[in-house]
């Protein structure tokens, strides 16, 4: 996006302040500080992909306090306004990835119990991973971070928006709903892992994997129950009574019961989708979206009857026994019998181009351009509660914005900037400038440390000093990967591939 | 002169008591007695740390306690005086998280599986925990001040090093234990502790990936926060139950919360780590969630605290500051790290400025002390500490950190971390400034008991030969011939490294060296609780050893051989040896 002098009269001079105003916006190295918000942006010229009320050609979005609040052809730019000229550029909501793992500091997977619901993603997010800077980089402003698919009933989830440079506790999307992960077949049931001496962890079976998770709500209720009765009795006078101890695990199930927690369940065969949809309706509680559910073409209908969400791959089969069956018309097919559809990530790399991986289901099943689009931005929106804030560009809406180069369903289209809340987190032409100075810096600072180390050598090799200190490796920072982040659910690299890849 | 008669007993004592050592024998004389009680160091720079350096000053300890401070004291008629010129006296330094003293590898039961750090860890051993009512790696009924070993040799290598107090925690698992004060001296190993409990640590190292509960760390996370609530609820419970126990189902004890319990009601410190900014802001919510801000005081304490350079602002905004143990084994490229590995910006950053952290914690007036973290070799701990003057530090705050503000953050300060009348005499005694690294540290007062610290030896000469390799020691003891064996490794310099064995145990060579054919080596085995050296001096023909072993005073000589070369030889063994008093060897007074 160029920065125009809105006021031809005054020609280069406010260019250049504007485009001082911008470089001093965000800082794109790891945990810098966070872009400042401009009180008020105008974008104008730009192809305007609205997703909600479709595209607006040469059209004006005015960002005021982070949210939108016009859009349309004709807008005048407010005093004050940082305008800029997007002439050529397409706009469109921000990309959310109803299925990712980024962001997480150790395992996604807490795998050692089959009902780990006492963990939450929440507790470990990691805002100074990369990947969060690589999927804005992708035009990703809104992710689900899910937890792992070890477990039937896995941890707590959180949506967080990408908003690099802020600690933790800035990532969570203000108000949307937590989540809780689980997971069907293969995955819980431990087909594709062991670990040498360790005892297998129950279940092993699909049945188990049902009985697992009906155990699971029936603990809860009664939990729940203990704690009605608890209640009761204090109300009515009873000074004696014992309050019932908190159970971390069990309180998210009873948020499941209560409709206060979206359940995220990892499935790919039809029977294990219907199961679940039976047990959800058996306990009264609603499965929110299946994930992956690459069988769902088979039984779109009783998704659709149920109310659930369905987020899938785009075109990934054939890497398990239970993905023989997919086929990239899943999404589409699903779309046309009713279903609230996304397409999704489940993997850092894979989330940088979404935007494409939506654009396949117009080759594969003929959606729409916008339906397509849908499928990244409004579904996952809709999926995870949180379409009055996010998920298309209208006024009232968070300011969350892609700008591309092209059309974003184009196998051209390149990002050029990033926007949460109307603040700019992502500037590809900032990023590139910045490139040579961090590759300098980095440099430097190895340069420092080799000759910091010979000096240290030197003086370890004079005769007699034989220190006993340095010895050990010293203290890393918490930066490095490990290796239960590897997608196990998708197919990759042979080089890759763990014994124990955490499951997806 | 008095001090001369003084040690003139001692010696004599020592006599009697290293012969029994010797001998095997069970001794039951103990060293009391002959210990001198009053010190004074005279005319000597004094820095208390809780005040302004003096310059030409006198200390005096008597009993283990600081008498008196400053220029124109009464020095008692019987105190062993030393003269301070050209001398820096310090309170003795203090390393505020460690296990010193603790007996290496005493993994908790069901404690933490430490795997090879970092990588896939191996399947769990032990029993496997299936959830948070399996209690893993939860043992805070553990207390440091009931394991202690005198054995440890870091004891007196701190020491040496000028260290005089710990403060030590079991290691292993999330809730290891509890943490002690500890002075680096004492003839029984409880001797030593200073105050206990003073604090538990906390960790959240996961256990074993996929087979043992918390295999993550949102595992670890949310486990620990478990048994807080179970701990608050247990106390509850308890309560309302004790008020009325009739028709209600009694409430379970719980060793974890009875113990926990107890330490919240104490307000006990909880220690939880944080070393990047990441997990400092974890560490904060984590504080307020266990509400441990009383808004006057905080029962915690963040350590490891590297990255505080990036949080020292946010966390010094706070009312209540929380205090940061500050690990000085700095971050650094891997010895054997791929030379081709292009670390991230970020890593290459955090290396760069984690020494600034100290400046900047001071700057936001957070209260900070230095721990030796994974630092093996105490002098090393001051060119650590050294690194964040250098950053930006004060040289007065790095020593404070070492001294007062440990002593302080763990609630001490009123007996130690200063020189103060009437504080515990626990001082380093130095040659010049503490941080100069061509500084000597002289001697270490530890409960006002003196302990000399020695650099160990160096070879003046190139070694004719090499000692390398096994040898067996023959000597004759009073109660006849006795033999031991011996571990040599020679480098090249001459500086020998091993180790001895006799019926009395292994002990490591801390300082030796072959100087031609000269050699000299000495260890360090506890007679009568005292640790004491043993001095091995003598000439290396080739193939031979011969000299004497010298202990508190008195001689007796030995002959080595090495056993491959036995057959060879051509007498004996057993060569005669005679035990002498000898006061003119002296042990080390001024």
């Amino acid at each position: 996006m160029r920065i125009a002098s809105f006021e031809i009269l005054k020609p280069w001079r406010t260019a250049v302040v504007c485009l001082l105003c911008l470089f001093a916006l965000p800082c794109l190295t790891p945990a810098a500080a966070p872009p400042d918000a401009p009180p008020v942006i105008l974008i104008q010229n730009a192809t305007i992909l609205t997703v909600s009320h479709g595209t607006i050609e040469h059209g004006s979005i005015l960002i005021k306090d982070g949210k939108i609040a016009e859009v349309g052809t004709s807008i005048k730019a407010p005093k004050d306004a940082q305008v800029f000229d997007a002439a050529g550029q397409f706009v469109i909501p921000g990309i959310i990835d109803c299925h990712s793992h980024i962001a997480v500091d150790g395992s996604v997977n807490e795998g050692s119990v089959s009902v780990s619901s006492i963990v939450n993603i929440a507790d470990v997010l990691n805002p100074d991973d990369i990947d969060i800077y690589r999927d804005l980089a992708g035009g990703v402003t809104v992710a689900n971070v899910l937890h792992g698919s070890a477990n039937s009933i896995g941890g707590q989830t959180v949506v967080i928006k990408l908003r690099w440079g802020l600690p933790a506790s800035k990532l969570p999307f203000e108000g949307a709903v937590p989540g809780i992960k689980f997971a069907l077949g293969e995955n819980p049931k431990r087909s594709n892992f062991s670990i040498p001496g360790a005892t297998p962890r129950y279940p092993t079976t699909r049945m188990g994997v049902e009985e697992t998770i009906r155990t699971a709500f029936a603990e809860a209720r009664d939990y729940k129950k203990t704690w009605d009765d608890y209640d009761k009795r204090v109300s009515g006078g009873d000074k004696n009574a014992i309050p019932p101890r908190r159970d971390l695990r069990l309180d998210p199930l009873v948020e499941v019961l209560e409709g206060k927690r979206y359940v995220h369940a990892h499935c790919y065969r039809e029977d294990e989708i219907l199961m679940l949809l039976r047990v959800a309706k058996e306990f009264g509680f609603k499965v929110r979206t299946l994930q992956h559910v690459l069988e769902g073409y088979k039984v779109a209908d009783e998704i659709a009857a149920a109310g659930t969400g369905a987020s899938t791959f785009s075109d990934w089969w054939a890497y398990k026994v239970e993905a023989y069956d997919a086929i990239p018309y899943n999404a589409a097919i699903m779309t046309r019998r009713g279903v609230i559809v996304s397409v999704n990530s489940d993997d850092a790399e894979e989330a940088t181009h979404l935007n494409q991986e939506a654009a396949k289901t117009m080759k594969y099943g003929g959606l729409t351009h916008e339906e397509a689009l849908k499928l990244v931005t409004l579904n996952p929106a809709i999926q995870l509660g949180i379409d009055k804030r996010v998920g298309s560009i209208d006024v009232g809406k968070d300011a969350d914005l892609v700008v591309y180069n092209h059309d974003p369903l184009s196998a051209y289209a390149v990002v050029q900037e990033t926007l949460i809340d109307g603040r700019v987190y992502f500037d590809r032409k900032r990023d590139i400038s910045e490139r040579e100075a961090r590759e300098k810096e980095k440099k430097a600072l190895m340069e420092k440390e080799k000759k910091a180390e010979e000096k240290k050598k030197a003086e370890e090799k004079k005769p007699g000093a034989a220190g006993e200190g340095g010895k050990k490796a010293g203290a890393r920072p918490d930066e490095k990967k490990p290796e239960e982040k590897n997608p196990g659910d998708k197919p990759k690299a042979p080089q890759t591939v763990a014994v124990s890849g955490g499951a997806r | 002169m008095r001090s001369v008669l003084a040690r003139q007993c001692l010696r004599a004592l020592a006599f009697a008591v290293t012969l029994l050592a010797l001998l095997g024998a069970a001794p039951q004389i103990g060293a009391q007695g002959g210990e001198p009680q009053y010190f004074a160091i005279r005319g000597a720079k004094i820095v208390p740390v809780s005040g302004p350096p003096l310059e030409n000053a006198t200390v005096v300890m008597a009993h283990g306690v600081i008498k008196a401070i400053g220029k124109d004291i009464a020095i008692p008629p019987d105190a062993w005086i030393i003269e301070g010129k050209g001398l820096v006296v310090y309170p003795g330094l203090f390393d505020s998280f460690t296990d010193v003293g603790l007996p290496v590898a005493t993994p908790a039961p069901g404690g933490a599986n430490e795997g090879a750090g970092g990588g896939r860890r191996a399947p769990p051993t032990g029993e496997i925990s299936r959830g948070p009512e399996d209690r893993p790696g939860t043992t805070p009924w553990r207390s440091a001040a009931d394991e202690l070993t005198l054995s440890d040799k870091r004891i007196e290598s701190w020491r040496n090093g000028g260290f005089t107090t710990v403060v030590s925690a079991p290691k292993g698992g999330m809730f290891p234990g509890q943490a002690a004060v500890l002075d680096l001296a004492g003839e029984r190993a409880s001797e030593m502790v200073v105050k206990t409990p003073v604090a538990f640590p906390v960790s959240f190292e996961p256990r074993g990936g996929f087979g043992n509960f918390p295999g993550s760390l949102m595992g670890a996370l949310a486990y620990a926060h478990q048994v807080w609530i179970d701990t608050d609820w247990s106390a509850r419970a308890q309560a309302a139950y004790e008020k009325n126990p009739r028709g209600v189902a009694r409430p379970r004890y719980d060793r974890t919360e009875a113990v926990l319990g107890q330490a919240v009601e104490e307000h006990m410190l909880v220690l939880i780590p944080a070393n990047n900014s990441v997990q400092f802001r974890r560490a904060i919510e984590l504080m307020d969630l266990w509400q441990l801000d009383h808004g006057d005081h905080v029962d915690a304490v963040i350590y490891g605290g590297q990255m505080g350079y990036e949080v020292a602002g946010e966390i010094g905004a706070r009312k209540q500051k929380i205090p940061v143990l500050v690990n000085l084994k700095w971050p650094e490229r891997e010895k054997d790290a791929d030379p081709d590995e292009k670390p991230s910006l970020r890593t290459l950053r955090f290396r760069d400025k984690a020494p600034s952290s100290p400046a900047a914690l001071a700057k936001a007036g957070i209260p900070f002390a230095f721990y030796s973290g994974g630092i093996t070799a105490p002098k090393d701990i001051l060119k650590a500490a050294k690194k964040s003057i250098e950053a930006g530090l004060a040289p007065e705050a790095a020593l404070r950190a070492l001294t007062l503000t440990p002593a302080e953050i763990y609630r001490v300060a009123d007996r130690m971390g200063s020189i103060e009348t009437g504080k515990i005499a626990n001082l380093v005694v130095t040659d010049g400034d503490l941080f100069d690294e061509k500084t000597k540290i002289k001697m270490v007062f530890v409960d006002g008991k003196r302990f000399e610290s020695r650099e160990p030896e160096k070879p003046k000469d190139p070694p004719k030969g090499d000692m390398t390799g096994k040898w067996k020691l023959a000597y004759t003891t009073p109660d006849g011939p006795e033999e031991s064996t011996l571990d040599l490794d020679m480098a090249s310099d001459g500086t020998l490294t091993g180790t001895t064995t006799s019926k009395h145990g292994t002990a490591s060579i801390i300082s030796g060296y072959l100087s031609v054919d000269k050699f000299s080596f000495t260890i360090n085995i506890p007679i009568e609780g005292n640790p004491t050296d043993v001095v091995f001096t003598g000439t290396f023909d080739g193939s031979t050893l011969k000299g004497n072993i010298d202990v508190m005073g008195f001689s007796i000589e030995f002959k080595g051989i090495k056993p491959s070369s036995q057959a060879a030889a051509t007498s004996g063994s057993v060569i005669e040896g005679r035990a002498r008093s000898d006061s003119s060897v002296a042990g080390g007074a001024q």
